[in-house]
């Protein structure tokens, strides 16, 4: 399997989600500028300040032409995982539903945080944002939950940002392209303290539709 | 000439200094070259009163791969890798504009890293502050933190430790000193010096702005006090995205061998980094301000010389590799510009569309600035205040509670967490779950572990062995997780050292930092001074900061800082002998004045190496030194992190003829709290080495006996006694 992330100016964690890309596969990078995704299998677009995020979160990266080509491959069927920064481009983008707005103590956090996925299991996984708090119209709140596109929910009294109903990723109806605000490519080794991040890459990659 | 003199005046120049300028040039300096002058001759670019006692420093060692001169120093990691570090103040900008200073702070010293050709992977910071009941305090506080997370978040270079400290001396000048480690491949590194008479100077980065003009002659050459306002023009606005463009394209340019030498822009700006690089390669350079990008068409010559806009490169590059330079710029979004040429003159001329309208030898500019002896006096006796906030009747237990709520012992969580500490993959050791932090490096096989010390306070009470014990702690510290020291770098921020007071603690301070790095045989390979830190009420503590990195063999084999196991031991092992003087508790009670134990500093050395054997060895559960707060506080720490109680005798330290006060809560180097099988840590017991057994871990208390005098507190109680202020702070 071939995966690709995306690289834009700004980005952070993108050799970093590489790496963990590595672990599983074949991984490549991708130039934000490039608008050929090449052949990758599955697509992450990872963690960072894309652009500089002075405007507003993903608000810029969303017109690159690397996310035009997201966009196709999203609506072709593709897997597309978007971490922290890559989660809020992909709602910028209308790849997700909802928005992440500022964190509810107007400060950056950075914790290791345990998640709740589709089963009772729970993964430690570290989360690092200014700007994570899921917010959508309690409408669609409730129509996510009711359609199973809550992808992971923070577990009680690890909800660092204020995010609606414990939010902490969602994925589209579809259920193809994923969203989380945590970083699971920072927890794919047990000397940096988890490997739990690795199931969030393997779920993806068995989400083609 | 009255004109002349005032304007020279204005400028932070003494009359003697410009009558030199006069001598040197052979002619009165115009307006372009007396602004460079001045910059070059400020004290924070030539080092005027410390220089000759920076000598006493010893900087050469095997592992050495660059020393100081260069931006930043570098050691030999193994594995054809260097890691190249360096720690640098920002204090003045800082205690005007808490937020940017902070922030600019730390994008200089990533720049003076990854002009090295270096990928910073680390930032660590040391802090000083006012008390927090000051709304001042709280203030720059709040402004320093946000500040640094601003920067090094949005740049994706994780921040693994620091230290913060809060005192009354630092209420009008806080200290903001930020460190920052990074990884190169030995071969592919790149010094400052400019080389190649007829190379191309490229300017890279972003546009020259007026921001900043005269900050380190008028903002960090002297004392802060009232009108401080008016000077928040000199402060720095920080990009930290303009950064991390920068910092991928030289990365880039650096590994395609596109560069002849690179420097980075900090102080004094385009005049600094183009003077010293003419200096370092021993040729002129010619630099044209009309091709200098510039954010604001009308600026003068003499402010595009002297401006600190931030996120500037300057690079010497061959003519024929200049095309292929600027096309890598352009990849990153990164403005750049050929602006000058390397010369044979031995001149720095600066013109404009061809016209010369500054020409000044290098070498009066560079090295010519007269370097002064201090004239040291020590002052009668302790010159600082004290401020009672502890009743002497409390009990041992109470007492605890309240050095473990005290600012200083306490949690910096609500502070660290605004930092992002795992980017980069690297970071084994998370802020305080171990005494340093602890990074991978796979490209190497190992690991390194990084520390920053250092409590003015201390060296308040004497700046000798308060300076010698920054360099024990750090290397205790070290030892701690099972690393050797590799070098070291240091930022001495102290008052104005024309005083004889301040140039007394400065004198001392050097002293102590000399010989305990000699004794210890830790090179010191680069560093950073900041002086006249003073506010209205007089100088700060003088604070020596020292930042150590040191090598493991296998990040595996480790060491936290929290009691893992039930039933294990718990051992106190090395030198330790404990006093009040110059302690956090002396503090609380008000009972500061001159004098300090002196450590010894062999005995100090062996206790850290058995120490790291044992970790490396995988016989300990856990290893802390005993600092702030003594040896309850170090058991508190222990406990409270690991959600475990322990049960321990301290009769045996009574027995040395100690008082209950400097058993629980005496300071001094060379302590160290061990826990793990009885049987390992006794056999840690040597010749030079003494270990005590003091009892176990186990239950829900933390119960200290020592004869008469005992304490038993609930770990919930302490717990939330050492976290109320992150509780406070995090709202």
């Amino acid at each position: 399997m071939i995966w690709g992330v995306l690289q834009f100016p700004g980005s952070c964690d993108e050799r970093d989600a590489l790496h963990a890309c590595s672990l599983l596969g074949e991984a490549r990078m991708i130039w934000h500028e490039e608008r050929d995704l090449g052949s990758a299998d599955a697509v992450v677009v990872p963690g960072g300040f894309s652009y500089g995020d002075y405007l507003r979160a993903g608000a810029i990266a969303r017109f690159s032409p690397a996310m035009e080509a997201v966009a196709e491959f999203a609506a072709a069927g593709g897997p597309v995982l978007g971490i922290c920064n890559g989660f809020q481009v992909l709602c910028e983008a209308g790849l997700l539903p909802g928005a992440l707005l500022r964190n509810e103590d107007l400060r950056f956090v950075c914790r290791q945080v345990e998640l709740i996925g589709s089963g009772e299991e729970r993964l430690s996984i570290p989360a690092k944002h200014g700007e994570g708090r899921y917010w959508a119209p309690e409408e669609m709140l409730d129509e996510l939950e009711a359609g199973g596109q809550v992808a992971y929910r923070y577990a009680p009294g690890h909800n660092p940002n204020g995010s609606a109903r414990d939010i902490a990723g969602v994925r589209n109806e579809s259920g193809n392209v994923l969203g989380l605000m945590p970083h699971p490519e920072h927890a794919v080794d047990p000397l940096t303290g988890s490997t739990d991040g690795l199931k969030v890459f393997e779920a993806l990659a068995g989400a083609r539709v | 000439m009255t004109v002349e003199v005032a304007k020279h005046r204005e400028l932070g120049l003494t009359d003697a200094e410009f009558e030199l300028i006069v001598e040197k040039l052979g002619r009165e300096p115009n307006d372009v070259e007396l602004a460079m002058f001045s910059l070059l001759w400020s004290e924070h670019c030539a080092y005027k009163h410390s220089r000759k006692l920076l000598r006493r420093l010893p900087t050469e060692g095997e592992r050495v791969v660059m020393g100081p001169g260069e931006n930043a120093g570098a050691v030999d990691v193994g594995g054809g890798y260097a890691v190249a570090f360096k720690v640098e103040s920002h204090n003045h900008p800082s205690a005007v504009e808490p937020f940017q200073g902070a922030a600019t702070g730390v994008g200089g010293i990533l720049r003076d890293v990854f002009a090295l050709g270096a990928r910073p992977i680390a930032i660590l910071d040391s802090l000083r502050f006012g008390e927090l009941d000051s709304v001042r305090s709280r203030h720059l506080l709040d402004g320093a933190v946000r500040g640094i997370g601003h920067y090094g978040n949005s740049i994706g270079v994780a921040t693994v430790g620091g230290e913060i400290y809060f005192e009354p001396p630092y209420e009008h000048n806080c200290l903001v000193n930020a460190m920052c480690v990074g990884l190169a491949k030995t071969e592919e590194m790149v010094r400052a010096a400019a080389a190649g008479v007829g190379n191309a100077v490229v300017l890279m980065g972003a546009s020259t702005g007026r921001d900043g003009i005269g900050g380190a002659s008028v903002l960090a050459s002297a004392e802060l006090g009232d009108g401080d306002d008016a000077k928040r023009p000199t402060v720095q606005i920080g990009d930290p995205f303009e950064e991390s463009k920068v910092l991928e394209c030289c990365l880039e340019l650096l590994e395609k061998g596109l560069l002849v030498s690179l420097q980075d822009l900090g102080a004094a700006g385009l005049t600094s980094s183009a003077g010293e690089m003419a200096s370092a390669g021993g040729v002129g350079i010619d630099i044209d301000v009309a091709k200098v990008p510039l954010r604001e068409a009308d600026m003068e010559p003499f402010e595009i010389m002297v401006s600190e806009s931030q996120e500037r490169m300057l690079a010497v590059v061959e003519p024929s590799r200049v095309d292929e330079v600027l096309a890598v710029c352009e990849k990153w979004q990164t403005e750049s510009a050929e602006i000058g040429l390397v010369t044979d003159s031995g001149q720095v001329r600066v013109l404009r569309d061809g016209e010369v309208v500054g020409d000044m030898p290098v070498e009066a500019l560079v090295d010519g600035c007269p370097l002064y002896d201090l004239e040291p006096a020590e002052p009668d006796g302790w010159i600082y205040g004290n401020r009672q906030t502890l009743d002497a009747g409390a009990t041992a237990g109470e007492t605890l509670l309240v050095l473990l709520a005290s600012a200083n012992v306490a949690s910096k969580r609500w502070a660290f967490e605004q930092y992002d500490s795992v980017v980069g993959s690297r970071t084994v050791r998370r802020p305080e779950s171990a005494d340093a932090a602890v990074l991978q490096l796979p490209e190497a096989g190992n690991a390194i572990a990084v520390s920053i010390d250092g409590n003015g306070r201390r060296v308040a009470c004497d700046p000798y062995a308060g300076t010698v014990e920054a360099v024990l702690e750090c290397t205790q510290n070290l030892a701690c997780v099972g690393a050797e020291p590799l070098g070291l770098t240091n930022c001495l921020n102290f008052g104005n050292p024309e005083k004889p007071a301040g140039a007394w603690q400065l004198d001392r301070a050097v002293s102590g930092l000399a010989d305990a790095c000699t004794a210890l045989g830790v090179p010191v390979v680069g560093g950073n001074v900041s002086l006249y830190n003073e506010g209205p009420d007089g100088p700060i503590y003088p604070t020596p900061v020292v930042g150590l990195v040191g090598e493991l063999p296998d990040p595996e084999r480790t060491c936290g800082s929290a009691f893992t196991r039930e039933g294990d031991a718990i051992a106190l092992l090395g030198p330790f002998a404990p006093s009040l003087a110059g302690s956090e508790l002396a503090k609380l009670r008000g009972e500061l004045t001159m004098g300090l134990p002196r450590s010894d500093i062999t005995a100090v050395a062996a206790a850290c190496a058995t120490v790291r054997e044992a970790v490396r060895a995988g016989k300990l559960s856990s290893a802390h030194d005993v600092s702030d707060g003594g040896l309850a506080c170090a058991l508190a720490e222990l406990a409270i992190a690991g959600g475990l109680g322990c049960r321990v005798d301290l009769t045996p330290l009574l027995d040395r003829g100690l008082s209950p006060d400097e058993v629980f809560f005496g300071e001094g180097r060379g302590g160290f709290v061990l826990s793990g099988e009885r049987a390992a840590l006794e056999a840690l017991a040597s010749a030079n080495t003494v270990v005590l057994i003091l009892g176990e871990t186990g239950g829900e208390e933390i119960e200290i006996a020592a004869g008469e005098g005992s304490l038993s507190i609930g770990l919930a109680e302490a717990e939330k006694a050492w976290n109320d202020i992150s509780r406070a702070i995090a709202l």
